[in-house]
This record gives structure tokens, C-alpha cells and sequence, in this order.
């Protein structure tokens, strides 16, 4: 076997410029030290992306966007194709945990303050692809054309109407007319399917190029340990072949979920029907979803609908240049102003999801 | 290591491997493989050969979910309607003897353009576009 | 000069045409008809009557049916005998008033050649015009029902006797409790129609084609109330395999005649016929055979026995349904147990008009039929459903697949940390 790799190695590098590949690849060390799973969480997010594009490019066998065909050949997907129900429901699944494995890799990148100096451009970066990645699951979920995410869609993009001046025209352009129809599910199906896995690819080449490049953030704990006691493994094979490890399991996870809890199909969407009770918007938009709720009509002379769209489009921004922002820490204080703000964030993300699925 | 223990190592990797390489190939070819039916049809749906469908006579074709009644009139010419009666929901039927589409349910008779002209349905059933297509008869929306 | 010349006979030609276009309209209001000048604010006439009236668009104008000259101002030569004045007619007379028209056949072809000329003599068979003839002045004539000012042909939904207006129309009167019980009427009919299926389906649904209001059972100009025996008929016309089946049977034939019970109202009453359900046939609390049919005797049993039969298919086709639904909301495939169910469906709906032979062979026929095609179909749901949750042998397999090359791979990854002997 080994001869093989050598032989082919020879052949190429005879031929190209392997080397600086190779070094890319080879330099890379990581630390190893009580934080370390943490470093696992973005290979994880990755290969749940891979596992969207294969999976997604196999529905598109079968899957017609149309008002009448696409509700149709789903369901057609679920009971004629042979292991449909499966390839849809990982494709469901896995989308979703790509979102929580991004979530939960953007926060242990935040409190390990991996966004520092040099890697602020990484944080930007990801933070686009995670923008990105809501933006497939908002799409996506229209996709079905089922009474569910027909409402959902309906109500999602009636928020951005609000925003003054531009809202109105976006939510035109958005939804290809005044409302949800067919002309929405055309659009959103060429979103989803080649927008933006086309500007998802880029960003995240990028992203893993810096990361590449300039190797893992090591935590100011690993840093001051003196250099005989820091351990590192590296990158290549131990790293990756425990990502393989780790990814098979979240694979075998994705399988159980796909055969216990299969996607529903649920009704098809019916414009002319009202909207059954407790339309709900995916968990990961429970939370914007339910502050809106939580505002008055009315601050101050504000509509407050308006209010809260703007403040989250205001968060965000800041979220992604939070590198960029300079913070003055007092010395003696016992937890960084940084450090107030990610717990902040995610004890309100964690506890608005909850009050929007208990009330 | 010693090599007793890295072929051991190897046959395991290669167990797993070639089993797991299976258990994603199995279903991906399966998938990929087209099923009897091989498409979602929804908006036309064949019925048959033309020239076999006996004059006066009609058959129940099902079109996606709904059943639709295909009528041969004397005079040779295709008529679709939606089978379903608007009165109770049943299925209805051609009358030979009256030339009309009756319901048995309840007995309300329709005309052969669907509008209903006696018993108790009250509305028309609705009309289905159909096409001879190299003698294939072809039922659309 | 030629130029203004042509400049200002350009500009004549457009101001005639102006002068020309109001003198017009002047002239078709008041040209020849005089009688409005006076007659602007009769408050018999209704507010823009003239836009819409049949008789006014038709080209009719007043002196058309209250005679006279309407070319006079002056009002003993425009109301004068001497030229035909009729003025309002008395109440008793205004059926023939109306009638120098409408029983015209030859004059009525000139407008509508579809309508018929024997109102009249249908109105002095009905119970108003019988009425009428005897000098009372409480009965309908034909402007009670069809006003006198605007009248609109009945296919028009602002007419007072298009279908889904008819209703409310005769209630006028027959709602009118002081006046019904001049004649020991009763004044609730209305009431009792509107929600009786019939009237829920008119007033409600509008289903305007399919649904009977007032004048489709008792008929309009010769309005009467069905006699006794007609009434299974007039049921019959759009129950027609209910009528078959009842005069068919024993107790149809029975209740021929003069007697006590009177075909279809015996049971399902006449203006407040509910929508029937399978617990009015049998002995229950809401059954109706059980108020003739005592404990004991053969209809009793038959009853019993026919309401079995009916429920056990119901029940069936509903928990069946129900399965469907399950089937649907998983995304299996539910297609062929949707035409099961719609067979099932049939034969339910067939097996409730066959109560009306009032054998419980006959209605067995059907529903033994229809039960077992709804347990096919519960069964096949089942199939479905467990089918749904029987993808398991596969997961197990892979799953051990998936778990030995993660055993393989840690073991490997175990040697790699240690130093290469
Ligand atoms: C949407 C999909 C994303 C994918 C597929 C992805 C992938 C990766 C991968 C494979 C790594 C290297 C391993 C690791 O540190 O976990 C990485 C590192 C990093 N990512 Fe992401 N990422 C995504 C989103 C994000 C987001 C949302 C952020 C923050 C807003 C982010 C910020 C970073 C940073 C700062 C690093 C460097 C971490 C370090 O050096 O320790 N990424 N990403
Ligand atoms: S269901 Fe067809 S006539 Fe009643």
C-alpha cells in the first residue's frame, strides 16, 4: 500500500508544487489540553455541510419546485424512491445540526478568545457562514411546500417588511411578489440550491485557509505553561483521523435520528386556509422570533416590531466585528467585560428559545 | 507496535471499513436506481389507448388522489370530469342507457359537460382537459 | 383668415355637440313623460328605481302601465279617464293589472319569449288568489312578492325573489304573527327554516342551484301547501332514491292515503328538517322509529338491527380515516388507501338510503361490504405505519458496520501516540 502512496507522491510532485500544499497540511499542530474538544467543533460543522451537498444534490433526482409538484414529488421521494424517507430525512437532520454544531463552535471560538489578534478575519468569516447556514435552513424549509413551513415562511418574511424604506421592496423581491406563492418557492429554491452553497463554499475555503495558515489559538492558560509541559499532536494523521472518529459517530447519530424520528411531510400548504394555530419558526430563529413578540407595539414613537429587527440587525453586526471593538478591562476585575457579554448572549438565546416553545 | 498487532489493527479498519462503505453505497445505489414509477406526475396522467376505449363507455381513472371519470360518447369524443360527486362524495358513473353521468348514491344525474341537472348535487363537477397523443389518452388539468 | 375660419367652425361643430348630448339625456328623462315632474318625490317610488326596474330598462314607461297622457303637464288632461288614466289599482284587481301583460303571450314575446303568460291563472289557484277572490285583502298579490317600483327578474341577486332572497320575502308576511294567527297559521316557519339543512345550506352556503328555498316545494304563483299525499313527491324530485325506496316498501305503502302519517315529514318534519344522523333509525333516546315501535315487535327489532349495521361501518370508516390522516402526516404512501376509504365512503352513504326500504338485509348489503373495505384499508395503514418504524434492521446493521471501524480507528490512533517500537 504504502509503495503505492510513495509512487503516486513521486509522480505528482515531479510534476507540481506539492510542497507548500504538504506544508499547509503537515505544519499544523494542536494543542492538546482540557479545552481541546472544543477544537473539534468546526470539523464537525464542516462535515455536516458535506453531508447537505451530497444529500441535497440526491434530492434534486427527484425533488420539482412548482406549486403544484413540489409538495408532490417530495411525498413521491418518501414512498416510491427506495431509501428516500432516508436520504430526506438526513438531509432535514443534518441541516439542523449543522446549525447547533455551528452555534456551539462560534461560542467555545468566543469564550476561548480564538477571534484575537491575527484571527479576526477567521471570526468574520464564520460568522458570514453561519449567517449563511440560517439562510439555507430558512430556504430549505419552504422547499416541502407543506402547511407548516408555508406559514412560517409567510410570517418570517413578513418581518423584514418592517424595516423602513427597504423592507417593504425586499420583502417584494423576496417573496417574487406581494405574497407567498408559488413564485416564492421558485425563488427560494434557486436560492437554496445555488446561491448559496456557491457563496457558502467560498467563504468556508477561505475560513479554513486562515485557519490552516495561521494553526490553532492556543488558550492563555497552554500559553504560559512552560514549553517542556505543552503537548500538542499533530494535525495530521492523529487530528484528523480522531475527526474521522468523531465524524462517524455524529453520522451514526444522524442515521438513529433519520429512522426514529423521520422528517414529517405534514398537509400540503393551502394559501386559502387560515393559519393554523402555533406556527412556529425553526428553533434556531426562536429566539428573535420570540423578543418580537415580547415588544410593545410601540417605543417610544418607534413601531416596536421595527425596534427589535433593527436591534438584532445591530447585534449581529456588532457580533461579527466584535474582534474589531476595543474593550477596556479593569485589572483587578474578576471576569472580562468580553467574556460578561458571551454569557449574556447565550443565557438569552438559551432562555427565550425555551419561553418561545413553554408559552 | 508490535506486527501481529497492527494487522489486527488492519483487518478491523478494514472490516469496519469495507461494511461501512456498504451501508452508505446499499441505499445510495438503491436511491439512485429509478423507481417503477418514475416520476411525481401530478398534473396529467395516461389513461390508455385510444382506439381500445369502446363508444359509449366510460372507465374511473385515478389522477393523483382524486378520481376521474374518462367518458367514450357515442359519437367517439373524450370527456374528463372529476368523479367525485359534489352532493356526498361519491363516485360517480356513465349511464349508457341516459347518456349522463349518474350518481347512485342519491341519484343525481349530470350532464356529459358536468353541470348538474338533477337530484340533489348542487354544483357542477369540474372539467378535465384530455388529449390523443399517438393514440394515447392524456388527462390534464 | 382660412385658418381661423376653419379654427372656429371646428370649435361650433364640438359645442353643438355638447348642447346636442345634454338636450339628449333631458329629453329621455322628461321629453315625453311628464309624470315625474310631479311624481319626483312619491315615496312609492323608490331612490334610483329608474337605473335598474325591469320595466324601465325594457322601455316602459309609467303611463305603460297606469295609463293616461303623460305628454301634459297639466294634470286633468295627463289623469284623466278620458285618456285611459288607471291610477293605482285596487289590491283585488292587481293580478289582472299586471296580467293585461303578463298573460299577453303575444306581447310578452316581444321581451322575454322564455317566460311564462300563466301566472295569473296559477295565482287564482293558489290559496292567495283563492283568498283574494273572496275579498280579503291580507293575501299576497304579485307586488307583495315582487314590489311594485323595482322589480328585477328573479336570476338577479338584488331581486326580492331571487332564490337566496325568497325567504325573507314571504316571511314578511308569514312572519308576522298577528296576521297568522288571523288564520290559525304559524309564524315561526321562517325561524324553523333558516336552520333547517335546507336553509343552512341556501342562506349559509348560498348554494343557490342546489338548495330548496320556499317556492321550490310549494311552488310560486300557485302556492300552496302540498297536500298530504303529494308531499313523498315533492321530497321525491331531488330525493329521488329515497322516494324509490320508500314507496317500494311495506310501510310506504302503508301510509298511502289519508291517514295520520304522512310520508317523509313523519319523520324528518317539514320546515325544520335536520340534518339526519345514523342515531335517528334504531331505539335509542334520539331514534325515531321507537315512537311507534315498541319493545317486542318486529319493527322494533328491525330498527335495532339496522342501526347496527349502519354503526359498525361508521365506526370502522372513521377510525380508518383517522389512520389516514397518521399515514398522511408521516409522508407514507396513502394514496390507494384514500380510494379504499372513498369506497368505504360509498358504501356508507349508499347503506344510509337504503334505511328507507327499512330492511336491515338490504342495508346489510351494502355495509358488510363496506366494513370489510374499511378494515382493508386500516389494515394497509397499519402496514404503512409499521412499515414507518420497521427501518430498523438496516440501522442495527449499519450501525455495527459504523461502530467496528470506530473501534478500528481508535485502536490505530492509540498506536500512533505511542513511539514507534
Ligand atoms: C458555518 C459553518 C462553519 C464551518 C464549517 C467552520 C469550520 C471551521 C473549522 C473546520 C475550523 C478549524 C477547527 C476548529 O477550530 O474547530 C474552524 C475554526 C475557526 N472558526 Fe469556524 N466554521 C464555521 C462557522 C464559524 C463561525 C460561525 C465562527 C464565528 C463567528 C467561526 C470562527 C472560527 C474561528 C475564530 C476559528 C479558529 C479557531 C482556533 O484557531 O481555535 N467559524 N472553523
Ligand atoms: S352523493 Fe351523489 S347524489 Fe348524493
Amino acid at each position: 500500500m504504502g509503495n503505492y502512496f510513495n509512487k503516486i507522491d513521486k509522480w505528482l510532485s515531479d510534476r507540481y508544487e506539492l510542497d507548500a500544499l504538504k506544508e499547509l497540511i503537515m505544519h499544523k499542530k494542536v494543542p492538546v489540553h482540557r479545552h481541546s474538544v472544543w477544537y473539534y467543533m468546526g470539523g464537525v460543522t464542516l462535515f455536516l455541510f458535506t453531508v447537505q451537498v451530497l444529500t441535497g444534490i440526491l434530492l434534486l433526482l427527484y425533488y420539482k419546485p412548482g406549486e403544484n409538484s413540489s409538495y408532490e414529488s417530495v411525498r413521491f421521494i418518501m414512498t416510491h424512491v427506495k431509501f428516500g424517507w432516508l436520504i430526506r430525512s438526513i438531509h432535514s437532520w443534518s441541516a439542523n445540526l449543522m446549525i447547533l454544531f455551528a452555534f456551539l463552535h462560534m461560542f467555545s471560538v468566543f469564550f476561548s478568545r480564538a477571534y484575537e489578534k491575527p484571527r479576526e478575519l477567521t471570526w468574520v468569516t464564520g460568522f458570514l457562514s453561519l449567517a449563511i447556514a440560517l439562510a439555507f435552513g430558512f430556504s430549505g424549509y419552504l422547499l416541502p411546500w407543506n402547511q407548516l413551513a408555508f406559514f412560517a415562511t409567510k410570517v418570517g418574511t413578513e418581518i423584514v417588511g418592517v424595516v423602513p424604506i427597504i423592507g417593504e421592496p425586499l420583502k417584494v423581491i423576496l417573496r417574487g411578489g406581494e405574497d407567498v406563492t408559488g413564485a416564492t418557492l421558485s425563488r427560494f429554491f434557486g436560492i437554496h440550491v445555488a446561491v448559496l452553497p456557491l457563496v457558502l463554499t467560498a467563504f468556508l475555503v477561505i475560513h479554513l485557509l486562515f485557519v490552516q495558515k495561521q494553526g490553532m489559538h492556543e488558550p492563555e492558560k497552554f500559553k504560559s505553561l512552560p514549553e517542556e509541559k505543552k503537548k500538542y499532536i499533530p494535525f495530521f494523521p492523529n487530528f484528523v483521523l480522531k475527526d474521522v472518529l468523531l465524524w462517524l459517530v455524529v453520522f451514526d447519530v444522524l442515521l438513529m435520528l433519520a429512522v426514529f424520528l423521520p422528517w414529517e411531510l405534514g398537509p400540503k400548504a393551502d394559501p386559502f386556509t387560515a393559519a393554523p394555530a402555533g406556527i412556529k419558526p425553526e428553533w434556531y430563529f426562536m429566539f428573535m422570533f420570540q423578543s418580537l413578540k415580547f415588544l410593545p407595539a410601540y417605543i417610544l414613537f418607534l413601531e416596536g416590531e421595527l425596534v427589535g429587527v433593527l436591534g438584532f440587525g445591530l447585534a449581529g453586526l456588532a457580533w461579527m466585528l466584535f474582534p474589531f471593538i476595543p474593550f477596556k478591562n479593569k485589572p483587578g476585575a474578576k471576569i472580562s467585560l468580553q467574556a460578561a457579554i458571551g454569557i449574556f448572549a447565550v443565557i438569552y438565546i438559551i432562555v427565550l428559545t425555551i419561553l418561545g416553545y413553554t408559552l | 507496535m508490535s506486527q501481529t498487532r497492527r494487522k489486527f489493527i488492519n483487518t478491523i479498519l478494514g472490516i469496519g471499513g469495507l461494511g461501512s462503505l456498504g451501508a452508505i453505497l446499499y441505499p445510495l445505489v438503491s436511491y439512485l436506481i429509478p423507481p417503477k414509477i418514475t416520476e411525481a406526475k401530478v398534473n396529467s396522467v395516461k389513461a390508455g389507448k385510444a382506439d381500445k376505449f369502446k363508444d359509449n363507455s366510460y372507465k374511473i381513472i385515478k389522477f393523483g388522489r382524486e378520481p376521474v371519470i374518462l367518458i367514450k360518447t357515442v359519437n367517439g369524443n373524450f370527456k374528463a370530469l372529476s368523479a367525485t360527486c359534489t352532493h356526498l362524495q361519491c363516485i360517480v358513473q356513465y349511464r349508457k342507457d341516459l347518456k349522463e353521468i349518474w350518481c347512485a348514491c342519491h341519484n343525481g344525474l349530470y350532464d356529459l359537460n358536468g353541470k348538474n341537472i338533477s337530484g340533489p348535487p348542487p354544483r357542477p363537477l369540474k372539467q378535465y382537459d384530455v388529449k390523443i397523443v399517438k393514440d394515447e389518452i392524456i388527462i390534464t388539468r | 383668415m382660412k385658418k381661423l375660419f376653419f379654427l372656429l367652425s371646428i370649435f361650433l361643430l364640438l359645442l353643438s355637440t355638447v348642447f346636442y348630448a345634454q338636450e339628449k339625456t333631458i329629453q329621455d328623462k322628461n321629453g315625453q313623460n311628464e309624470c315625474l315632474n310631479c311624481h319626483k318625490s312619491d315615496e312609492n317610488l323608490p331612490d334610483d328605481f329608474k337605473s335598474y326596474d325591469v320595466h324601465i330598462t325594457a322601455g316602459l314607461t309609467c303611463a305603460d302601465c297606469h295609463g293616461g297622457d303623460p305628454t301634459s303637464d297639466d294634470e286633468d288632461i295627463a289623469m284623466s279617464k278620458k285618456n285611459g288614466f288607471v291610477g293605482v289599482p285596487s289590491r283585488k284587481d292587481i293580478p289582472q293589472f299586471c296580467g293585461r301583460c303578463h298573460s299577453d303571450f303575444k306581447f310578452m314575446k316581444n321581451y322575454r319569449p322564455e317566460v311564462e303568460t300563466d301566472q295569473v291563472k296559477q295565482y287564482y289557484t293558489s290559496i292567495h288568489g283563492i283568498q283574494l277572490k273572496k275579498g280579503d285583502k291580507n293575501v299576497a298579490v304579485c307586488t307583495s312578492c315582487h314590489t311594485a317600483h323595482s322589480i328585477l327578474p328573479p336570476k338577479d341577486p338584488r331581486s326580492s325573489v331571487y332564490a337566496l332572497n325568497v325567504p325573507a320575502t314571504c316571511n314578511k308576511c308569514h312572519g308576522d304573527k298577528k296576521l297568522m294567527d288571523k288564520y290559525n297559521l304559524p309564524s315561526d316557519i321562517y325561524k324553523k327554516y333558516v336552520n333547517s339543512v335546507h336553509g343552512i345550506d341556501l342562506l349559509k352556503n348560498k348554494d343557490v342551484t342546489g338548495a330548496p328555498a320556499c317556492n321550490d316545494c310549494h311552488g310560486n304563483h300557485g302556492a300552496t301547501p302540498p297536500g298530504v299525499s303529494s308531499i313523498v313527491n315533492v321530497c321525491g324530485t331531488c330525493h329521488v332514491n329515497n322516494y324509490n325506496y320508500f314507496k317500494a316498501s311495506k310501510m310506504g305503502k302503508d301510509w298511502e292515503g289519508d291517514n295520520d302519517y304522512h310520508g317523509c315529514v313523519t319523520c324528518h318534519n317539514n320546515h325544520d328538517i335536520k340534518k339526519p344522523n345514523d342515531s335517528f333509525v334504531g331505539v335509542g333516546d334520539d331514534a325515531l322509529c321507537s315512537d311507534c315501535h315498541d319493545k317486542g315487535d318486529k319493527g322494533y327489532e328491525e330498527a335495532k338491527k339496522i342501526h347496527q349495521e349502519l354503526t359498525n361501518l361508521s365506526t370502522l370508516y372513521d377510525s380508518a380515516k383517522v389512520k389516514l390522516i397518521k399515514v398522511k402526516q408521516l409522508g407514507m404512501d396513502d394514496i390507494s388507501i384514500g380510494f379504499m376509504l372513498k369506497d368505504a365512503h360509498q358504501a356508507m352513504i349508499k347503506a344510509r338510503t337504503t334505511v328507507h326500504t327499512f330492511s336491515s338485509a338490504k342495508v346489510a348489503e351494502l355495509t358488510v361490504p363496506g366494513i370489510k373495505i374499511a378494515n382493508n384499508a386500516i389494515k394497509k395503514a397499519d402496514e404503512e405505519i409499521s412499515d414507518y418504524h420497521t427501518r430498523r434492521y438496516g440501522l442495527g446493521a449499519a450501525t455495527i458496520a459504523i461502530l467496528i471501524l470506530i473501534i478500528g480507528l481508535y485502536l490505530k490512533l492509540k498506536g500512533l501516540n505511542k513511539p514507534e517500537a
